[in-house]
């Protein structure tokens, strides 16, 4: 039936809304970017770390909304993560809108296990239309499926695609208009009449105890998911009778000839097999695909592992200098082409304001609150764009599966499995996109864990300071001729650090925080074909964009608050007048050298003053005494806070508070000579070498990084998370600090 | 005892008559096709002997070890 023109738009047009639903590594992500192309719109559902990805299209009648549920094996939700495709299938969401219809989307060459999830659509009495993609690989694979055959048998419409080759859309637009008119097909009614009344039953009972009236999927699924996602629901709802009642009701199935789960799997497959006889043929002969040579290869105990190191370490290569390789032709090897260019943008709008506006808070605001935190938000960009480029094609070609099936083992010594090897190896080089790839973790705990031990890898944002306090502060020594040098193990120490503090919390983190059953691994590994660019860029981009919109909004808001700490109360009169000075002055610079150098001076020292005035200042005395135990003095202090946004802006930030104004780098000889220089007031030398060591290990330790905050809270969808991991990783960095310099006392005096 | 998956030579065939337990592991195996009757060939596998790859209808699939001594096969 045609729709009815709709009120609100006033056009006449009949709109539609799919959900899209398949296996993992059934094409789903070239299908829906073939009929949306790059119109589509990523964000969470509330409350769960679920992706919610909608697009849409036109066509000569209106618009179809395409939701792109999560790649699944099963409707049996075992978490409140995948009771959302459910609940969106069945248009329980509040916020979402009602299906039409559903897309079930399967490889055609491994339709045998592709059509368990959806037999389970099939049940859920809303109209279904079977896709089989991936056509073109059936010859290769030996397999030959009379689809005509097979449509007449379902009942419900069928239509062929390749859509990496975008072969059938067209077809499948058509069918999404036609089956509209198409009754929706009665369920499969696959159990038997005991498994029937006992859902009756339990309808019945939870209506008895006051719970909402449940759609018949949604008993069965209680009834068949042991400890699944509906049964933790209903128990909310109900109450902990709930428990009881299932067990017993399970207990009277199994009496019945109904063992649970195992009756589910059993009565699919079985009517898998009997739809498929006739349709499907295999060949006998042809075992070894293409797919399967490349493997005898690729996850070959020496040639495999071979292959697999020099690949990750291309890629991890590529994430820390990929920027400063690309940037090298344009002049632009030390800072990366992106970071140069954000670096002018960065320095460019900075003296566009500073022409425009009088020097004061407004000034200040923008320049040293806004462009700087924004300059603060795409140096991620480049990292963030090459892993994504790199783990999508990873993905699309099949490789990603056979870094699970290659660190399996050595991954599960941590507690974690396979998936998370490639998050954990990024986040050396920086957390932010490491965190990002860990949507290729199916598994919610596992996702979890790696998240929250991702910031303690070392990143590339901790280097400086530790360049800094080793050059500054450790002396040199060699042994071995020039072999082994002392700066070289410390930074390796400082390094490595994390990633064996990680080894513990990993587990503390499993055993206390996600407790329950090592979850299944058990996954496929796809066959191996070309990556498809669309679907490639596309990620890249999604990534990107997600990052800067929601993540990047939050990073500048934390890089204004801290520059409000920074300014804020202090007065600055005397600060202007000393600069304005120095412009009148600068028009001739030879003829006031000496002048110049003096005010540049005493504007440092005015900086370092104003730093100290404000509410930083102050945070800085007060906690004075909680960080004397770490060898600092309050200056230090007032710098880590300062570094909240961004570990790297301790070196400004002391370089300011040091009154050398905040232009300098951690190998600026003159902030080493002057840090080397500082004392307490009792004239005793403030950095000493356990004072660099706790620095060192404290900055190993801790989460000063507001943009890895910020994308941990986008991808757990709660500041919980966040919040734990500030919490945990600063307690970390205390007590790793103090331990440090308090033994660093013992055996060096201070 | 019964022969179990993990216990399957490599390039030999097996059919599955059951799966252990009623958890998660379990109720994956079984929705990933490892039902009755499945005809189950061992391909390889890691390179320190853990998970193992399986091949099954169409499909390519990775067990550790643990999962899959639960899989009970004939012969």
């Amino acid at each position: 039936m045609p729709s009815i023109p709709s009120d609100e738009s006033g056009s006449s047009v009949a709109n539609l809304t799919i959900a899209l639903v398949g296996n993992p590594n059934t094409g789903k992500s070239s299908l829906f970017n073939a009929l949306c192309g790059m119109n589509a719109r990523v964000g969470n559902f509330p409350g769960v770390t679920v992706e919610k990805k909608l697009g849409s299209y036109r066509d000569g009648l209106g618009e179809v909304t395409v939701i792109d549920l999560p790649g699944t094996y099963s409707l049996s939700a075992r978490s409140a993560d995948e009771l959302v495709s459910v609940d969106i299938l069945l248009s329980r969401l509040p916020d979402a809108p009602k299906l039409d219809g559903v897309v079930v989307i399967v490889d055609a060459a491994n339709i045998e296990r592709n059509l368990y999830l959806f037999s389970q659509v099939r049940d859920l009495g809303i109209p279904v239309l079977l896709v089989l993609n991936m056509w073109d690989r059936l010859q290769e694979e030996g397999v030959t499926i009379d689809h005509v055959q097979l449509q007449s048998k379902l009942g419900i419409p069928i239509v062929v695609t390749s859509a990496n080759k975008r072969k059938g859309i067209e077809a499948l637009r058509q069918a999404i208009r036609d089956w509209k008119r198409s009754p929706s097909p009665a369920p499969l009614s696959l159990f038997p009449s005991p498994f029937i009344d006992e859902c009756e039953k339990l309808s019945r009972w939870v209506v008895e105890q006051g719970g909402s009236q449940m759609p018949p999927f949604l008993a069965e699924r209680t009834l068949l998911d042991v400890g699944g996602a509906s049964e933790t629901f209903l128990s909310k709802q109900v109450g902990a009778e709930v428990g009881p009642y299932l067990t017993e009701a399970r207990s009277r199935l199994k009496e019945a000839g109904c063992r649970v789960p195992a009756i589910e799997t059993k009565l699919r497959y079985g009517w898998i097999r009997e739809l498929l006889d006739g349709v499907v043929v295999r060949s006998q002969q042809t075992k070894l695909t293409t797919s399967d040579r490349i493997d005898r290869l690729f996850t070959h105990r020496a040639w495999g592992v071979a292959i697999f190191l020099v690949l990750m370490f291309f890629i991890f290569q590529s994430i820390f200098v990929g920027d400063k390789v690309i940037g090298r032709p344009f002049g632009l090897s030390d800072e990366g082409l992106f970071g140069g260019l954000i670096g002018m943008a960065q320095s460019g709008l900075g003296s566009l304001v500073e022409s425009i506006l009088p020097p004061g808070p407004l000034q200040s605001l923008l320049v040293d609150g806004v462009i700087a935190g924004a300059g603060g938000i795409f140096v991620f960009v480049p990292q963030i764009a090459l892993l994504f480029f790199f783990i999508a094609i990873l993905e699309d070609c099949g490789y990603m599966a056979r870094v699970a099936f290659l660190m399996d083992k050595l991954m599960t010594k941590l507690g974690l499995s396979g998936r998370s090897f490639l998050p954990l190896l990024s986040s050396f080089a920086c957390a932010v996109p490491g965190i990002m790839a860990t949507r290729v973790i199916e598994n919610r705990r596992d996702r979890m864990v790696t998240i929250l031990v991702a910031p303690l890898m070392s990143c590339s944002a901790r280097v400086p300071v530790y360049v800094l306090m080793v050059s500054a502060f450790l002396p040199e020594k060699y042994w071995l001729g020039h072999w082994i040098s002392l700066h070289a193990i410390i930074l390796f120490a400082m390094q490595i650090l994390g990633a064996i503090v990680a080894i513990p919390v990993a587990w503390i983190l499993k055993r206390w925080l996600f407790p329950g059953q090592t979850p299944p691994f058990v996954m496929e590994l796809p066959a191996y074909k070309w990556p498809s660019w669309r679907v490639v860029f596309q990620r890249v981009w999604e990534r990107i964009s997600s990052f800067v919109g929601r993540a990047g909004s939050l990073i500048l808001v934390t890089s204004i608050l801290v520059w409000a700490a920074c300014y804020f109360p202090s007065d600055h009169t005397r600060a202007i007048e000393i600069k304005s000075q120095i412009e009148r002055l600068a028009e001739e610079p030879s003829k006031n050298e000496e002048e110049l150098a003096k005010l540049h001076q005493s504007l440092h020292e005015e900086n370092s003053r104003l730093i100290e005035a404000s509410f930083l200042g102050s945070c800085g005395k007060i906690i004075a005494p909680v960080v004397r135990p770490l060898g600092w003095d309050w200056r230090i202090g007032v710098s880590v806070i300062a570094s909240f946004p961004a570990r790297e802006v301790i070196i400004a930030t002391l370089g300011t508070i040091y009154s050398l104004g905040g232009d300098v780098s951690e190998e600026d000889a003159g902030l080493k000579g002057t840090l080397q220089a500082a004392t307490w007031p009792d004239g005793s030398p403030l950095f000493t070498i356990p004072v660099a060591l706790s620095i060192m290990v404290f900055f190993a330790l801790c989460a000063q990084c507001a943009a890895t905050l910020m994308v941990i809270w986008r991808e757990t969808n709660s500041w919980r998370w966040p919040i734990f991991t500030f919490v945990y990783m600063t307690t970390l960095a205390y007590f790793g600090a103090m331990l440090v310099y308090q033994t660093g006392t013992l055996f060096l005096g201070r | 005892m019964a022969r179990t998956l993990d216990g399957l030579p490599i390039g030999e065939e097996a059919r599955v008559v059951d799966v252990h337990g009623e958890d998660a592991i379990a109720i994956r195996l079984m929705e990933m096709g490892l039902v009755e009757g499945a005809l189950v060939r061992r391909m390889g596998q890691a390179p320190m002997g853990d998970p193992i790859e399986y091949a099954l209808h169409g499909s390519r699939l990775i067990l550790r070890v643990v999962e899959a001594n639960r899989v009970e096969i004939d012969g």
